[in-house]
């Protein structure tokens, strides 16, 4: 394929590309990102293939391996188009059936179909289920629809004809103010201004500047990037493309933390075609403008998430952070003028200069445009990405969306904002998720990461997990970080292991003040949210593991002891032979008995024991009963096997 | 140790020292680990001093400076992970394997790491072995899938 000089040439290639893939021709696309590929989309993909030759439909149906579409708690996900039917949760051995009965017979297979909970209702089409239904899905909506490996798939939907615009009619300075008045905010966490950074990079003195795109991403239970990076990943470089334009860059970083190996890959190979088709090189489009792009693979640290330390890591360094001023538009990488943006924000560039910022602007709230994708995971009956118009309410995503809390378990609270976020509670949660509520309520926007916690999460734990996640990630750098989060750790720790004490929640406190405002980055300042929120909305937790060793939600080991009720036992052997410590004595005719020094707390007798005994309890901050003398220990089971529940100890 | 095939690697990115963590990271997924007379030359040809390699081999997460056993557990660690009871998971783990995160066995078999999001939270709790997804995790169960790693 020889590169494309102009933009015309492009939209010609573009037309050619549709006239060949007629509308009506059947196709498959099945999500190979990598949450489906956990549960088995690679061998879903092949079983099409080899199928499809059996079936005799070969050259007629084209198979497609694409992005993620959101919806992992379904995978492996599949739509056949035309048509638009979404099979769920599709095993090899549904292949087959697929083939002769929707591709050829044109009938829909109900039992893969989506249905509601509560209705039995089925939906037949993507766009019905209401996971996607309540969404606005402006950039993830495209990841089913392309094969993240083939270029052709982006330039149908009308790829890099934002590139084209910019390169064939707009001015640097006129790129620069249409990302302004979008209102675009940067959605890596600190949320910043997009147009006011690109515009400080931009009038910043120096021929040399860089530009970058910061696929660090760091929060557990966080994946909003990496779908977009395997899923879509020319959308990005056409971002960063309109931004190296913009700022006058003509070399750019794409940092990848080398955890996400697919997503690394099809990086990769979009920057190779992207080369071939001549998007990215000299004389792009023919416009003279030229722009380059290397990955850089992150070697596992948090902290490299910070722009600082992530410019530090591209030189080869340790990533520790530095103070700001001078910011990175003014001395970045290799001490030039450095622009970096994370990969939604990058991704959002392109479909402002298509569609204009007013159409951009019309989603969102006043000091928040446009929509984000949040990672909504934990005690959560729908997991997978979201992408929602900001001011949407956290109650409308937790549960239009996310369906609720799975197990009729109550609801606790939702964690935002990653590591150093906050816990927001459920008298909070009407209020409209965007970047300045999240921070009043004491929690942060973050990158996107939505956890949801249930009745049996620990909020005191939760805390130390985060805490003790700084702890390790702090770079060691600033002694406020460094020596600060330790301590919280250390409180943290006595607490949930019983040997907390009055006082504590005041020395957290003063800690945490400390911590927050004299921290060199913002590892070290947002340190304290996850306390301080858990503070002030669950204090009460927090007093009863100290005054009286209980946690109520039975989540901190050392407060919680398990204890077979000698009465409900029925010796059917279950936990004794799952008990992971050999704690359990017993005998089919033996009241089992929990060795209380043995047991190491893993709660597997309390999850097998049947519901109809429920004989293991647990018990918090209360003595566990001697155990049965043994001479009482024998079960006398009657005969029938219909009472088998039914016991007599003598 | 291969010290030409070091080589090809170093030369590969360019002999340049702004490529030190790369250079690592080549070496690192070829042996698994890196060893002493690995980093030595990547000192020497990047003209960067020992005591810079090894700030950078400990800052970051991916290096290790002693070998890897045979099998690469990674237990997820991440949020969604552990509010479902990946603590549990991990310790029944670290009792059937006898090493802690971070640590491999004397036979070599397992090296066990903790991991803090595989992506895969649907699937949570998760572990990895030898890039392998294993989830919906219960103690029991991953003590059952480990006794399948010679």
């Amino acid at each position: 394929m020889p590169a494309l000089t102009s933009a015309a040439e492009l939209e010609r290639l573009r037309q050619e590309i549709v006239s060949r893939n007629h509308p009506d021709r059947p196709r498959v696309s099945v999500c190979a990102g990598a949450g489906c590929l956990a549960t088995g989309a690679a061998r879903v993909i092949a079983a099409f293939d080899t199928e499809i030759e059996t079936q005799g439909l070969k050259g007629e149906v084209q198979v497609k391996a694409t992005g993620c579409p959101g919806f992992c708690e379904r995978g492996p996900i599949v739509v056949i188009d035309p048509g638009q039917t979404c099979y769920l949760q599709v095993a090899p051995k549904d292949v087959p059936t697929i083939v002769s009965k929707t591709l050829k017979e044109k009938t829909v297979i109900d039992r893969l179909l989506y249905a509601d909970a509560t209705t039995k209702e089925r939906a037949v089409r993507e766009s019905d289920i209401p996971f996607y239904k309540n969404q606005e899905r402006n950039i993830i909506g495209n990841n089913i629809k392309i094969d993240p490996q083939c270029i052709d798939d982006y330039l149908a939907l009308g790829g890099y004809s934002a590139l084209a615009k910019v390169l064939s009619r707009m001015t640097a300075e006129q790129v620069v103010e249409e990302i302004g008045k979008s209102g675009l905010r940067g959605r890596g966490g600190g949320g910043f201004p997009t147009g006011v950074k690109w515009d400080a990079a931009r009038n910043a003195p120096g021929e040399t500047k860089y530009v970058i795109v910061n696929a660090d991403e760091g929060d557990p239970g966080a994946f909003m990037d990496r779908a977009v990076l395997e899923g879509n990943p020319h959308s990005i470089l056409e971002g960063l493309l309109i931004g190296a334009y913009a700022i006058g860059a003509r070399e750019g970083y794409v940092y990848v933390r080398q955890e996400y190996p697919l997503a690394l890959k099809n990086v990769g190979i979009a920057i190779r075609q992207a080369e071939e088709y001549g998007f990215l090189g000299s004389n792009i489009l023919g416009s003279g403008f030229d722009f380059r792009v290397q990955v850089h693979r992150g070697a596992g640290a948090f902290v490299c998430g910070e722009e600082t330390a992530l410019i530090l890591s591209l030189e080869g360094r340790p990533g520790e952070p530095r103070s700001r001023p001078p910011y990175p538009a003014t001395r970045g990488l290799w001490g030039k003028p450095t622009n970096i943006n994370n990969v939604e924000t990058w991704a959002n560039v392109p479909l402002i200069i298509n569609r204009g910022a007013d159409w951009f602007a019309q989603f969102g709230t006043a000091g928040s445009k446009g929509t984000k994708i949040f990672s909504l995971v934990g005690k959560i009956r729908n997991t997978g990405l979201v992408e929602v118009p900001m001011g949407v309410t956290l109650r409308d995503i937790v549960y239009k969306i996310g369906d609720g809390i799975p197990g009729g378990k109550k609801f606790k609270a939702v964690q935002t904002g990653g590591p150093a976020g906050g816990c927001i509670p459920e008298e909070h949660l009407d209020i409209a998720v965007d970047f300045d509520a999240l921070t009043k309520a004491g929690a942060m926007m973050g990158s996107g990461g939505m956890i949801v916690l249930d009745e049996d999460t620990c909020m005191v734990d939760v805390a130390r997990y985060f805490v003790n996640f700084l702890a390790q990630e702090s770079c060691g750098k600033c002694s406020p970080c460094r020596e600060g989060i330790k301590q919280m750790h250390r409180i943290l720790t006595n607490i949930t292991e019983g040997r907390g004490k009055e006082g504590d929640i005041e020395l957290l406190e003063e800690l945490a003040m400390t911590t927050g405002s004299a921290s060199l980055c913002a590892l070290g300042r947002s340190a304290p949210n996850p306390v301080l929120s858990t503070i002030r909305h669950f204090r009460a937790e927090y007093e009863a593991h100290i005054r009286e060793k209980r946690c109520l939600s039975y989540s901190c080991k050392d407060l919680v002891s398990y204890y077979i009720d000698p009465q409900a036992c029925a010796a059917c052997l279950l936990c004794m032979k799952r008990c992971t410590s050999e704690a359990i004595s017993g005998a089919r005719d033996r009241i089992h008995v929990i060795d209380q020094q043995k047991c190491n707390k893993c709660g597997t007798c309390f999850d097998v024991c049947p519901s109809k005994f429920d004989a293991v309890v647990r018990l918090t901050g209360e003595r566990v009963p001697e155990p049965v003398p043994d001479a009482l220990r024998v079960v006398v089971r009657k005969k029938a096997a219909a009472h088998a529940g039914q016991k007599e100890t003598g | 140790m291969d010290a030409a095939r070091i080589e090809q690697i170093i030369n590969h990115h360019g002999c340049e020292a702004g490529s030190l963590i790369q250079i690592l990271l080549d070496i690192q997924n070829e042996l698994h680990w890196l060893p002493r007379e690995a980093l030595e030359m990547v000192s020497e040809k990047l003209r960067v001093p020992l005591s810079r390699i090894q700030h950078t081999t400990t800052f970051y997460k991916a290096f290790s400076l002693v070998p890897r056993g045979r099998h690469e557990i990674g237990v997820c660690v991440g949020t969604a992970c552990h509010v479902r009871g990946a603590s549990r998971v991990l310790e029944v783990v670290q009792n059937v394997t006898g090493i802690q995160p971070g640590e491999t066995d004397a036979e070599m078999k397992f090296s066990l790491n903790t991991v803090n999001c595989l992506g895969c939270c649907a699937l949570g709790p998760v572990m990895e072995i030898d890039a392998q997804h294993l989830g919906r995790l219960v103690p029991d169960k991953a003590a059952d899938l480990l006794k399948n790693y010679q």
